[in-house]
């Protein structure tokens, strides 16, 4: 079984399906796909991140030895490796998967909006709903609860507009259980809230923003269709500040450690806004710009010689110019604070562990580091094991890890979880 | 393969699809459906609402039975998502699969032309006759099944050959591991300790070169290059060959994992390397920790950067920030004990003068504010005291950005922070210098808080140099027909979704020869090559492509263009010196073709012929 089907959940399940093992890939979202469904342009290629990951999502699910379960949770583990009973619970999406070919039509009739939590809550979307187009299964889920027919027993248009009558509203949360052999846990990351740190000015000045919602925004499938646009007055910028180690690096936040991705981030969304148009002009705050794998650095400064990015080494507060809904860094240079106002302020805020990382940990009862992440026994020599035999961890739940690294660790802990299964059949 | 269709009447069924109103909403499907019909060799046509539905592929295989259809089009979505679900459909109705041909009309009509539905329609009309034309001249395939032998190479016995190879062997697959040193271990076997532990680098990886020994899977070659290399996945044949010895053993593998690791950039000269005594690289500092050699110090300075990020090569070598942390922690902690079997074998050199001692308020008032955790204050601080015998070692590392990323590396670089050693930063545009004031070496810099030129007192300068490929990496390239990259280091397939994978297939990379990593990154990634290099072992065989390329012997010149830009390696010469296509390793890219001077390739459905009339049919309203 593996948890979670972000991109190191994926390529685990696929290592182990290639090599005729059955895998269980269980999501607790309507869709497979994770943190990299939702990025936009991926470093130091720009290649575009759904368009690489999609095929991988759909190898996935049409895998003849992959089962995959979306919009299910694991709710108890017992056994021990090689034997492992695990029940789930599959939440009902009143839609039957068999039925609905995701031709959304449902969805333009759906009355109820609500804030969309794919784009961060920039745009809105309908109660009945995909979270994004490539969305794998491709099925509309009812959100129940927003859903008019299911908390007022009103509407029902979903159920009637649908040709395929796949809208069950009476469909109930199912729970089985399976057996398996080995785990693999790679449930990612969340974002850390800024707002918690008042000298950010995230969630006071309307137009500072975190960078995922910068990544929704500059998506040219997100909320503003690809447009970076001011919350204050929809306006687009002209003058952007990146403003990096929000929360990390920082052990008064409780977040003392780096999250390894967020200079790369930095450094490629202030690219992409120069690709999107000619007159912006990004500076980066940073405490050291860690751009340390192949082609990293080179890509910074390509960054900085041929997109015109400005990189300054200081800390960076924001306070905001209430005229006109600047905000304003306040920036160090030589040990003098220097004030300079922006148009826009994007916040690398921390990365931080599913906020029911310890629950899970729990569950499967392996060990977490003092802030949530699940750490291995022998760091140095034995990554991806943990203290339990049998369940392996993989991806960012294990530690800050980027794509390719969360690839590698995802077939790093197949290879483990296969020599378990050769080494019960020899 | 051609003549399969010559006798046969062609019987062509279309199947448009509305998806709903996805194409519906857009495009006059039943219409398109009617035009279909009323195209050359078309026998059968209907328009589904949804034909990927289980009753639109009921629908398929009901007239592929009733009609005789000996040929499909599908008008709908796109040939990612739904091409195997149509081809497996064609497949249960008795029809060779590739027999059907695909026509979106989703993503190339009704999405791009919402807003004009009349010239959509008449674009899904075109398409769909494009598709007929085609359809009418494809040929049946089979996809060969070719056995695969089931064990595997690893080229590098350092910790990440090592790891490959041992997980591989614990899933029952036999490996043969190469090492051309005299013994196991690699560049690990240099260094002092690894971070985060403080036990003996070499000890720490004694269990695993002991479990590799001793295992039965396990042949290891020591002293052993891997001379000649042949075939494709599955299928290789390797000449093994001692380096003493000019008898080759033989063996056929499946799999080949490239492990062979990097070495550590020297220059003349850089930093006042190999000129002044007393400047090393953090190598050559690692091995004299271990070997307890070091020379007796007071100041001791790491310049990071030495030679990479633009000095000499372009990239980060990511691992050496880290390294020099950890060392100017052992340096500060642990002094006495890497020095002490110096002192008893007199090689350390001469004590520097003494300065005189710093007053204790000093200390303190230094204590207290380093304490703080700022780099920066530490440095200033710094400046003010002068110390004495007996009292710490100052440590100060010269550097550009410090890449302490993670967890344990960042908690490292506080720590280094909380024991006072300075951190001191430089723009590429002014480098500190070593120096030689008399008999004394220096350091001369500028800082960058009070913006002036500094100069201190060093007695050792340790110089962060990246590591580089390895000499040989070239021949590996060659012999194995994968790629390097402009640093030098293997170049995997796909930057972030195949980190592990080389574009030909059944040949794999890991660990620091594909690009500086610490050692448990190498242990990650050698894993990672261990279950990709598994995969054909466990299934056995392989399935090649039936879409592949075929080289017409008769036009062949031989000219060797094809196998230059084959991004597989799927391509040899023959013994005529003919250029001949490996069915497992082919992917049908179509390069080959592109490219031969002679016109003597061509793809297997996709021939010049299916194409003309693919292209011709397009026109043919316009004409």
């Amino acid at each position: 079984m593996v948890i979670g089907g972000g991109i190191a959940g994926i390529q685990a399940s696929l290592d182990l399906a290639d090599k005729g093992i059955p895998v269980h890939l269980v999501e607790k979202s309507p869709s497979i796909g994770g943190r990299m469904a939702q990025l936009d342009k991926t470093f130091p290629t720009n290649d575009c991140s759904i368009c690489i990951l999609a095929p991988k999502m759909a190898d996935c699910f049409g895998h003849p030895n992959i089962n995959v379960m979306t919009y299910s949770e694991v709710k108890e583990v017992s056994g021990k490796a090689g034997d492992f009973t695990v029940k789930i619970l599959k939440k009902s999406r009143f839609v039957d998967e068999t039925k609905c070919t995701g031709c959304c039509e449902c969805i333009e009739k759906c009355p109820t909006k609500v804030p969309n939590e794919w784009e961060q809550n920039l745009g809105v979307r309908r109660a009945i709903y995909i979270p994004f187009m490539q969305a794998v299964p491709r099925v509309v889920t009812i959100d129940r609860d927003v859903c008019r027919k299911l908390t007022e027993d009103k509407c029902g248009v979903c159920a009637k507009v649908c040709k395929r009558e796949a809208i069950d509203y009476e469909m109930k949360d199912q729970e089985g259980e399976i057996n398996v052999s080995a785990i693999v846990v790679a449930t990612g990351y969340d974002l850390w809230d800024p707002s918690v740190a008042p000298e950010y000015g995230y969630g006071k000045y309307p137009n500072v923003f975190t960078a995922m919602e910068y990544e929704r925004m500059i998506n040219a499938a997100g909320p503003t269709g690809g447009h970076i646009k001011r919350r204050s007055d929809g306006e687009h910028p002209k003058k952007m500040a990146f403003i990096q180690c929000v929360g990390s690096r920082n052990p008064q936040m409780g977040h003392p450690y780096c999250c390894a991705v967020c200079c790369m981030f930095s450094v490629k969304e202030s690219m992409l806004a120069r690709e999107h148009y000619d007159d912006i002009e990004s500076t980066i705050f940073y405490k050291d710009l860690r751009t340390c794998s192949k082609n990293f650095y080179e890509y910074t400064e390509r960054a900085r010689n041929d997109y015109g990015v400005r990189t300054i080494n200081s800390d960076g507060t924001v306070k905001e110019n209430p005229e006109n809904k600047n905000p304003i860094v306040v920036y160090d240079v030589g040990g003098r604070p220097v004030e300079e106002e922006f148009d826009i302020v994007v916040l690398a805020s921390t990365l931080i562990p599913r906020k029911d990382a310890a629950d899970m940990a729990k569950m499967l009862g392996i060990k977490a580091d003092e802030w949530g992440f699940y750490t291995s026994p022998d760091r140095v020599m034995n990554p991806g094991e943990t203290n339990v035999s049998g369940i392996f961890v993989a991806g960012y739940c294990a530690g800050p890890a980027d794509i390719p690294e969360s690839v590698a660790q995802g077939s790093g802990v197949a290879a483990k979880a296969f020599e378990v299964l050769a080494g019960s059949e020899r | 393969m051609e003549n399969d269709k010559s006798n046969e009447e062609l019987r062509v069924g279309v199947f448009v699809c509305h998806c709903g109103t996805n194409i519906g909403g857009f495009v006059d499907v039943p219409s398109v459906a009617e035009y279909a019909k009323t195209l050359p060799g078309v026998v059968f046509a209907m328009d589904n609402l949804y034909t990927c539905a289980e009753d639109g592929l009921a629908a398929i295989k009901n007239a592929i039975k009733e009609h005789k259809l000996n040929r499909v089009v599908v008008a709908s979505c796109t040939p990612r998502t739904h091409a195997p679900l149509f081809q497996a459909t064609v497949e249960e109705a008795g029809l060779n699969k590739y027999l059907f041909t695909f026509v979106n009309i989703r993503e190339h009509c009704s999405w791009v032309h919402m807003k004009e539905k009349e010239k959509a329609t008449e674009k899904a009309r075109d398409l769909v006759r494009m598709g007929v034309a085609r359809v009418k001249l494809l040929s049946p395939q089979e996809e060969p099944r070719i056995p695969v032998e089931k064990s595997a190479l690893v080229i590098g016995g350092g910790v990440a050959g090592m790891t490959a190879a041992h997980s591989l062997a614990k899933m029952g697959f036999p490996v043969h591991l190469v090492e051309k040193e005299k013994e196991l271990g690699g560049f690990v076997r240099n260094l002092n300790n690894l971070y985060v532990t403080t036990k003996d680098a070499t000890e720490t990886i004694m269990p695993l070169i002991e479990k590799v020994k001793s295992h039965p899977n396990i042949k290891v070659y020591l002293n052993s290059k891997v001379s000649n290399v042949h075939g494709f996945i599955g299928n290789f044949d390797v000449k093994i060959k001692p380096n003493d010895k000019d008898e080759e053993v033989e063996h056929k593998v499946g799999s080949i994992i490239v492990a062979t690791g990097a070495i550590e950039y020297t220059k003349e000269a850089l930093y006042g390397y190999n000129v002044y005594k007393n400047v090393v690289t953090l190598t050559e500092f690692e091995i004299m920790c271990k070997n307890k050699t070091l020379p007796k110090v007071k100041n001791v300075a790491f310049i990071q950067c030495a030679g990479s990020r633009g000095q000499d090569v372009s990239y980060c070598s990511r691992i050496c920030c880290n390294v020099a942390i950890k060392n100017a922690i052992n340096i500060v902690d642990n002094y006495d004990n890497l020095l002490g079997i110096a002192e008893q074998t007199g090689k350390a050199v001469e004590e520097v003068p003494v300065e005189p001692k710093a007053p204790t308020e000093v200390l303190e008032r230094r204590r207290r504010r380093s304490s703080r955790g700022r780099g920066r204050e530490d440095e200033e601080v710094a400046e003010e005291v002068k110390r004495g015998p007996g009292e710490r070692i100052e440590v100060t590392i010269f550097n550009r950005d410090i890449m302490s990323y993670g967890i344990a590396h960042e908690l490292y670089f506080n720590k280094a922070r909380e024991k006072r050693v300075r951190f001191v930063r430089y723009k590429p545009d002014r480098r500190p210098e070593v120096i030689m004031d008399g008999d004394k070496l220096m350091i001369k810099y500028f800082h960058e808080t009070l913006a002036v030129e500094r100069e201190m007192p060093v007695d050792l300068v340790i110089l962060s140099t990246p590591l580089i490929a390895q000499p040989d990496a070239e021949d590996i390239s060659r012999l194995l027909k994968v790629p390097c990259g402009q640093d030098g280091f293997f170049l995997e397939a796909h930057v972030k979704l195949r980190p592990v994978d080389f574009a030909t297939d059944g040949v794999f990379v890991c660990g620091t020869a594909r690009g500086p990593a610490d050692i448990t990154e190498s242990i990650e990634q050698a894993e990672a090559a261990a279950s990709r290099a598994a995969t054909p072992l466990a299934a056995g065989y392989v399935q090649a492509e039936a879409i592949m390329a075929h080289v017409d012997q008769e036009i062949c010149s031989g000219c060797g263009t094809c196998i230059d830009v084959c991004p597989y390696g799927a391509i040899t010469k023959n013994e005529e010196g003919l250029a001949e296509v490996v069915a497992a390793a082919c992917k049908g890219c179509g390069c080959c073709g592109a490219s031969c001077p002679e016109n003597a390739i061509s793809m297997t459905n996709y021939t010049d012929e299916q194409l003309m009339a693919e292209a011709l049919a397009a026109l043919k309203e316009a004409i």
